[in-house]
């Protein structure tokens, strides 16, 4: 009897409560913490600066900005990337926009509405602090991309353009065409190439970390594979950076890259870094179902065309009708009837998990049942034709070149996807995470979003936290390291890791089974989507718990990974970051199992209003849950840091 | 709605730079027409680890085409068939059942196949880096709307912009050139306010750099039909023109234009 | 230093040295887009050669016309002019050979030029094992090398044939007696010559090769020049066919005309 009781709450995890956490939050009225901060920060005197050298893994938004910046600064930077190129960072995928307090429309727009929405829009489960030193930034992050030739849109006069997006009360984000991640990436490519053209940027393509080197507590190095040669190398520093981006992938199915993997921060967390929230994603409403078993990512369309598209399925489950000759009567627009007052525009949790809830009671439409119709007949009616190709041409271009079907002519089919993770590295005020010296930015780190993010605002905090703070912040664990030397790579730390590594590369190789590293990340995915997606429960999570164990156990044993670890090998670089997802998807579901609440993207059925909608719990989970590593076969040890809401009263939302 | 294809393909394998490669001939059954071009590659990769043989090494990543990693030769043209479309937008839809599709990794000196059909194309970084910036320093910059720049203008710095580095202008060129991708930067920066301080040192060292790794222009205009951003040939005159103009030009007297 | 281990990838592409910079303006010349800008304006000058040299060659048709008191042919009296030109500001044929040494310059350049950018486009380029799919290039773009080269060994039999003479040999029934070249004969020389069948087809050959050159190129050296304007872009084209059509209609009526007796 005692027995069991303990197993259920160390499955909960919530017994094994540690120590809250110090976030180092400055004193002082919010507005001025930053300033403060910054006037207390240590600094590091401008001809030291080349005596310190910094790691920074990972060269998106956050990562590029870093290392121009820092570089910029004096400090000696090597970067890597496991792509070819810088260039390829999944920031570049980013379409619609990046936010900014600039309140150039002169609609009322300011840091602190900005910092107000950001925190309303995370379900009051972000740090103020944070939130409000990004709102402060962002302004100085569209002067900086322009004064860099990013080519936002504008308007006749020659000024920026700016439109409102997602659901926002103002005019605040700028765009370069649908293409504002690639522009503001190749913009921070840019400046950082410019450092490596000079010789302060050492830049290291096709290199993925694999191991996070400790030396009496304090990050001093990490280890790499060249995904060339396979050759295994150590590299020394002051500090590190993980600039390493979301872990969307464990879904199998997501509008992430291919490449996009957890294994940097996670190989950090198993070294002592606090893993933040692991259960917070985004689920992204309006993307292309898959079309068949082999499907291998999915493709987000733009939000905006909620504006003008109805969503609906046919209230018969065995409807056979084409979508057109449906009868209105026979049509279920289940947003409209449910949210008379917001309708097709409630936020994008809303309208992912009521488009799970149709598509789960069999009312999905598509070849698979497994997508709602978007339909423009109603807007092409009453706007012509040529009003919505012009608004969404391309996004009917791409559409159609994906699916083959005509939108213009056919309701289009959507679906909602995983888009974004808010949770990631439990960082402090100063972007450091648990291990000192180790930082981490973007979306890497557990974020200023909470519990969900919203639209344009992940840009924003990438480059927020490359440009702006972490080249401040990073000298106060600097500054009092001068005169010494990072740890040489003959160092024990660094050969024990280094063996690590290579002893995992050659475990994997010789488990000689019968599955590709594919096959289980599919698997995979489909019990994450299923039981840790969007609508929890307590028996769907600890059945998580169970089969994703137990599908690991089959990892272990059954795994096929052929060819050589000399060459290029993209299965040997699958199958250990698969390997890490299995233990991230575990930790997920021990999170969200402990995180009893329904807040921001995620919804728990046991805790709900009494007409089905989402209801946060502030008394109990108003804390940010930080877990932290316990070694291979034990359960992690959640710490919490309390979150106090001084400047923005905590309510609920509600679209009805 | 959905039909499947069968099809019969012949993939450039080699397994290092320095050694020789050659086509293998693989079938596939039975690929749905929704897959994409590299879904397709998916499934022929998960047949050979079935059987026990080394999969087929190909270069993608984001798969919605603006990351710029994939690119292979497929019969003969960059990216496949359809215009403007990167080959990981590129669907079997396009094809018919029975179909041989030839796939090759681009080909030029400056990009040396690594394995299979990724090739190294580090060398358009190093254009970037010998002047494809403005040097500002975090920071540094003016409020954004202190410059107004004409929408035309910004448009036009825009379609230069949307380059994504794939390389498949160096691909489908005759002479391995790499105008497109260079002239795209060059315009993309050289044509806005912010660029002009350095638009002239920029050219010199951009095309310097290239010319280091990349063969000459003989404007035959293949590289505009392989780009999937369907970047325009003009601005390899204007890219030209700014060159030429940057030997002639005696900077110190540039405000005198 | 102990702690930066150096990244091992592969050997990476290869790199040529970047050339010692001469100076100005031989620096333009040591680039690929200089030298390609230089072609262009060497072409731009053998276009102007080719056509005053073909409106020249027209006054063929004008036939004979009372000249100091004597029936002379139209042509010859243009040939003089030519030999006259600018006096006495220059001595007699001064001028002409300014205008022949600025030609010769004219065409070492674009040849070495030509031959240089072909070496670097070789030493650049893999081939590819399958057989590209050319979108955009055409036959002309794809032969510049060859027509130049066809454009180039007839351009010396010309200089041979009509010239310094002495190559040619041809039963003229105008005059019942064998074709000989003569200084300063241009009528005669020219039908002449042209009334061997197998020169004429050489010419005819040559000229094919020399508007599939201009097609191409006459376009292209805009590209070169950095002559761009969307305004007008589509009217270069349209120059360039229009100039190789010109040449090559101008330039192939006379042997026709020869042969068929017209002239």
């Amino acid at each position: 009897m005692q027995e069991t009781t303990e197993d259920a709450s160390a499955l909960r995890g919530s017994s094994l409560n540690g120590s809250s956490l110090n976030s180092q939050v400055p004193d002082g009225p919010m507005a001025d913490k930053w300033e403060n901060h910054k006037f207390n920060i240590k600094l590091v005197n401008p001809s030291n600066k080349r005596k310190f050298k910094v790691l920074i893994v990972g060269t998106g938004l956050a990562g590029a900005s870093a290392a121009a910046s820092l570089a910029e600064l004096g400090y000696e930077v090597e970067a890597f990337t496991f792509h070819d190129t810088p260039r390829r960072a999944h920031s570049i995928a980013a379409q619609g926009g990046i936010n900014a307090a600039k309140n150039y429309p002169n609609d009322g727009d300011s840091v602190h509405r900005l910092f107000y929405d950001t925190v309303k829009g995370g379900d009051f489960r972000s740090r103020e602090a944070n939130v409000h030193r990004l709102a402060q930034v962002s302004v100085d992050i569209i002067d900086q991309m322009t004064a860099q030739g990013v080519p936002f849109a504008r308007e006749y006069g020659g000024l920026l353009a700016n439109r409102s997006f997602g659901g926002a009360q103002v005019s605040r984000t700028f765009y370069a065409r649908g293409q504002t991640g690639q522009q503001l990436l190749l913009g921070a490519y840019q400046q950082m190439m410019r450092q490596v053209g000079l010789g302060k940027v050492k830049l290291h393509t096709r290199m993925e970390m694999l191991d996070l080197v400790t030396k009496d507590g304090e990050a001093c190095g990490i280890v790499c594979r060249n995904l060339v040669t396979g050759e295994v190398t150590s590299h020394s520093g002051h500090a590190v950076v993980l600039a390493t981006g979301g872990y969307g992938n464990v879904f199998y199915l997501s509008t992430n890259a291919m490449a996009c993997n957890v294994t940097a921060a996670w190989r950090a967390h198993r070294k002592g870094a606090f893993f933040a929230n692991p259960c917070y994603t985004q689920i992204h409403p309006t993307c292309i179902p898959a079309s068949d078993e082999f499907q291998s990512k999915l493709t987000l369309m733009s939000e905006s065309l909620r504006n003008d598209g109805r969503i609906w399925v046919p209230r018969n489950p065995d409807e056979t009708r084409a979508a057109a000759d449906i009868s209105e009567r026979d049509r279920y627009y289940y947003l409209e009837e449910k949210y008379p007052s917001f309708g097709n525009l409630v936020p994008r949790d809303v309208a992912s998990r009521n488009a799970k809830t149709v598509v789960d009671k069999g009312l999905g439409v598509g070849p698979l049942k497994n997508g709602v119709y978007l339909d423009f007949a109603d807007a092409i009616k009453r706007d012509g034709k040529a009003t919505i190709e012009a608004k969404y041409g391309n996004l009917f271009q791409m559409y159609e070149r994906i699916t083959g079907e005509d939108p213009y002519a056919r309701p289009m089919r959507i679906y909602p996807a995983t888009h974004y993770t808010m949770g990631g590295l439990w960082v402090d005020y100063n972007l450091m995470t648990t291990v000192p010296g180790l930082y981490a930015c973007g979306e890497a780190n557990f974020s200023d979003h909470g519990a969900n993010r919203l639209g344009a605002s992940a840009l924003m905090q990438g480059l927020a936290d490359g440009y702006f703070v972490l080249p401040y912040t990073i000298g106060d664990s600097l500054a009092p390291k001068l005169g010494t030397e990072p740890v040489p790579t003959s160092d024990p730390v660094f050969q024990s890791s280094e063996q690590g590594v290579r002893d995992r590369i050659s475990r994997l190789m010789s488990i000689g089974g019968t599955k590709s590293p594919d096959y289980f990340h599919r698997e995979l995915g489909k019990l994450v989507w299923n039981y840790i997606g969007m609508e929890r429960t307590e028996a769907g999570l600890e059945k998580a718990i169970t089969e994703i164990q137990a599908l690991n156990e089959e990892f272990w044993r059954d795994l096929r990974v052929l060819g050589d670890t000399d060459t290029i090998n993209s299965s040997i670089e699958n199958a250990g970051r698969v390997a890490d997802f299995f233990e991230l998807a575990e930790l997920m579901a021990r999170d969200a199992l402990d995180r009893a609440e329904s807040c921001g993207g995620h919804f728990r059925v046991e805790s709900q209003t009494e007409d089905g909608e989402a209801l946060r719990d502030d008394e109990d989970f108003s804390h940010v849950s930080a877990w932290e590593w316990q070694g291979e076969d034990t359960i992690q040890v959640k710490h919490a840091e309390e979150l106090a809401f001084e400047e923005v009263p905590l309510s609920q939302r509600s679209y009805k | 709605m959905s039909n499947t294809l069968n099809l019969t393909l012949q993939i450039w394998r080699q397994e290092a730079t320095d050694a020789p490669g050659s086509f293998q001939s693989y079938t596939v059954r039975d690929v749905p027409d929704d897959a994409s071009f590299l879904e397709m590659l998916d499934t022929l990769n998960e047949t050979l680890i079935d059987g026990g043989s080394v999969p087929i090494e190909f270069p993608h990543d984001c798969r919605e085409g603006i990351c710029g990693t994939c690119g292979v030769m497929v019969n003969g043209r960059a990216h496949g068939q359809e215009k403007g479309t990167a080959v990981c937008q590129l669907h079997m839809r396009k094809f018919n059942d029975g179909d041989t599709i030839i796939i090759e990794p681009w080909r030029a000196t400056a990009f040396p196949v690594l394995r299979d059909l990724v090739v190294d194309r580090s060398a358009l970084d190093d254009i970037v880096a010998a002047g494809g910036f403005v040097s500002v320093p975090t920071g540094n910059a003016p409020d954004a709307n202190e410059i107004p720049i004409p929408k035309d203008v910004a448009e036009s710095a825009m379609d230069a912009a949307s380059c994504i580095g794939c390389g498949a202008c160096v691909a489908a060129c005759p002479n391995s050139a790499a105008q497109l991708f260079t002239a795209a930067k060059l315009w993309h920066l050289n044509s806005l306010p912010q660029g002009q301080p350095e638009r002239y040192r920029r050219s010199e060292a951009m095309v310097d750099t290239m010319e280091q790794f990349f063969g000459s222009c003989t404007n035959h205009g293949e590289c505009y039909e392989a780009c999937p951003k369907e970047i325009s040939l003009d601005f390899i005159a204007y890219m030209n023109r700014d060159y030429v103009k940057s030997k002639l030009v005696n900077r110190k007297l540039a405000s005198q234009r | 230093m102990a702690t930066s281990t150096t990244t091992h990838k592969s050997a990476g592409p290869p790199r040529r040295a970047k050339p010692k910079q001469l100076p100005f303006p031989a620096s333009i010349y040591q680039t690929a887009v200089g030298k390609k800008w230089v072609m262009a304006l060497t072409g731009l000058m053998l276009l102007g050669f080719v056509l005053f040299h073909m409106l020249g060659n027209l006054k063929l048709y004008l036939g004979e016309v009372l000249h100091d008191g004597e029936m002379v042919q139209d042509i010859d009296i243009y040939g003089e002019f030519l030999r006259e030109m600018l006096t006495p500001l220059f001595p007699r044929t001064y001028f002409l050979w300014l205008l022949r040494f600025g030609l010769m310059g004219a065409f070492a350049l674009h040849i070495h030029s030509a031959y240089s950018l072909t070496v670097l486009n070789r030493q650049s380029n893999v081939r590819y094992q399958t057989k590209p799919d050319w979108l955009a290039s055409n036959f002309a773009s794809r032969t510049m090398r060859y027509s130049g080269i066809i454009v180039l060994l007839y351009l010396v039999f010309h200089l041979f044939d009509l010239t310094w003479g002495g190559v040619n040999w041809a039963w003229v029934p105008d005059s019942l007696s064998w074709y000989q070249w003569e200084r300063g004969e241009v009528y005669n020389n020219l039908t002449g010559s042209l009334s061997n069948p197998l020169v004429a087809l050489i010419y005819i050959v040559a000229n094919a090769a020399l508007a599939l050159h201009i097609f191409h190129g006459a376009w292209s050296m805009f590209q070169s020049l950095g002559i761009n304007n969307p305004r007008y872009n589509a009217a270069r084209r349209y120059f360039a066919g229009g100039f190789a059509i010109l040449i090559f209609v101008g330039n192939v009526s006379f042997p026709i005309a020869i042969l068929a007796d017209w002239v």
